[in-house]
């Protein structure tokens, strides 16, 4: 089977294709010695979910921090909408619409999970909350609208019974979740989940999977996946990427690439390919 | 009232006042710690460089106008200070940051004093230094004008990182840099942002301390009181700072009354000391600091 296009696509997602929203084109990050990506190219498509996978070390969370601007690749180029975005800030590119999660949660602890998701819109908030905060008084309007987001997507995500208690102290999983809402919080154009599900008991990944399929249903942002455990991304992905060592070792539907021999000799050891 | 618990009442009462002036100044050095991890050793300095600017103002432009030109240079000091010290040495280890606002403190007491000069001033903000008498308490004018300014505007701050979309963000940027960062704060305009209102806790701390002491260069020393305050309070937490200030004033002017007429002197200078060293053992952390567990 030939890797996969545009117009391949999942069972539950509608409409997903058009141009590349996320263009990552061959990029490399070397650290020291190290090759944690050698010529990393793929391309994310509107409303997909674009699962990557790969064993411990295979440069998921690089391509990750590449895109987000952590790192920035020699060579390589980011380009989002067509705008390359591969040397801007990682606040740069927070601001154009790229949100995302991490695998060991990057919450603001010492805040409440709607202050939280509040944080997550400061983008929308006129030219940013760092200008807009004297204005406060006159962006009553605003504000009421900015808590309507919030409130929704605290429904939505059925945190509701934890709205106003200190990140910091939640249980992991749902820290998890409150991550994902400050994500969502952001409308971005596109969205990047690091293990979301990462040390989450069985039905904490159920939930989480439904919650990424129910974002995808009602938004549709398009979101590139990471994910260890191959099995829980083979639902609910378009495509998959795999990674192995830093280099893109297969792509394609989640049917396809769990047949493929190299894959499998990544995640088992040569000798079961054979 | 016998006259030892009314004399116990007017020292407790005085050293409150006194506290929420100490408060402050120890405000400053929170704020900053708390948006970027640095102890700003410079903060004595900007309270210095404050008083002095606004006294050199003074004859020229007048109280109203020279406060409100003190209040831009400090702003615009503080955006100087994130890009020229604090952007070349972003992700540096906090060891840097901090030697660098060491240096940064000995150019700011030279600069004001090239500019201003060396010789200490007076500062009249236009209240007598006569006491009201209040229920046969003694109550200085200048305690409560101080304590009554220093009082609204940690009032006025508190409502700004709680109710603004801006404190908001400042929050976010102290509680978490990578997630801050990631919904799209940019980091060094946040910190500009931090200096900026903690160059305008200086410039209240300057006039205040100032019409106290004269504007003169112990003037950056009054920060070394904020030291035990911050010990005691926690670095990391504005009321905390609140709180101990108010503990080091009412136990600096009571040790000053009680115990050292006893042994002769001495035990008022050094007992806000002496409590941050039993806080240190007993509560490193402070009253509200962050208690950082670690695995070894």
């Amino acid at each position: 089977m030939v890797q996969s296009s545009a117009t391949e696509t999942g069972a539950h997602a509608g409409g997903v294709g058009g141009r590349p929203k996320l263009q990552v084109q061959g990029v490399h990050i070397n650290f020291g010695g190290v090759k944690a990506l050698q010529g990393v190219s793929l391309d994310l498509l509107d409303r997909e979910i674009l699962a990557i996978i790969g064993p411990n070390g295979a440069g998921k969370t690089t391509l990750i921090n590449s895109v987000s601007g952590v790192y920035h690749p020699s060579p390589g180029r980011i380009v989002l909408d067509g705008e390359n975005i591969t040397y801007h800030s990682p606040a740069r590119i927070a601001a154009l619409g790229v949100a995302r999660t991490f695998q060991n949660v990057a919450l603001f602890k010492g805040m409440t999970v709607l202050e939280n998701l509040l944080v997550g819109r400061h983008l929308h908030m006129r030219s940013g909350a760092l200008a807009s905060g004297l204005y406060w008084q006159l962006a009553q309007r605003e504000e009421i609208r900015h808590r309507a987001v919030v409130e929704r997507l605290i429904d939505f995500l059925e945190i509701t019974h934890i709205r106003n208690a200190l990140a910091g102290t939640l249980p992991y999983g749902l820290q998890k979740r409150v991550e994902l809402g400050r994500a969502l919080a952001m409308e971005p154009r596109v969205l990047l989940l690091d293990e979301p599900m990462a040390g989450m008991n069985m039905e904490e990944k159920e939930d989480m999977a439904r919650f990424i399929l129910d974002v995808n249903d009602e938004w549709g942002f398009p979101t590139i996946l990471i994910e260890h455990d191959m099995g829980v991304v083979m639902d609910i992905s378009n495509r998959v990427v795999v990674l192995d060592h830093g280099e893109k070792i297969a792509e394609g539907s989640p049917g396809h690439v769990r047949g493929d021999p190299l894959v499998i000799s990544a995640y088992l050891g040569e000798e079961a390919a054979a | 009232m016998s006259g030892d618990l009314l004399f116990g009442v007017e020292l407790a009462v005085s050293g409150l006042l006194v506290g929420v002036m100490y408060s402050l100044v120890a405000l400053g050095f929170v704020l900053i710690f708390k948006s970027s991890g640095i102890f700003n050793f410079a903060q004595g300095a900007m309270t210095l460089f404050a008083a002095l600017a606004l006294v050199g103002f003074l004859p020229r432009l007048g109280m109203g106008v020279s406060i409100l030109a003190v209040l831009a240079v400090m702003v615009a000091l503080a955006f100087a200070v994130e890009r020229v010290v604090l952007r070349p040495l972003v992700a540096r280890p906090p060891l840097a940051l901090f030697m660098a606002t060491i240096g940064l403190g000995f150019f700011l007491e030279g600069l004001a004093q090239a500019i201003w000069g060396t010789q200490p001033k007076g500062l009249d903000i236009g209240i007598p230094d006569t006491p009201y008498v209040v229920g046969g308490l003694l109550l200085s004018r200048l305690d409560l004008a101080g304590a009554a300014a220093a009082g609204v505007l940690v009032l006025g701050l508190i409502v700004f990182f709680q109710k603004t979309t801006l404190g908001l963000g400042l929050r976010a940027v102290s509680d978490d840099h990578e997630a801050a960062l990631s919904v799209g704060i940019p980091l060094g305009r946040a910190w500009a942002v931090t200096w900026a209102i903690a160059g305008v806790v200086a410039v209240v701390a300057g006039v205040l301390w100032g019409s106290r002491l004269g504007v003169q260069f112990s003037l950056s020393l009054v920060a070394l009181k904020a030291l035990p305050v911050l010990i005691i309070g926690g670095i990391e937490s504005i009321p905390g700072a609140i709180l101990a200030g108010l503990i080091v004033g009412a136990a600096e002017r009571l040790a000053g009354g009680f115990i050292d007429p006893l042994v002769g002197g001495g035990v008022k200078d050094f007992s806000p000391y002496l409590l941050a060293m039993i806080f240190l053992i007993f509560r490193p952390y402070g009253l509200f600091g962050r208690e950082i567990i670690e695995r070894v």
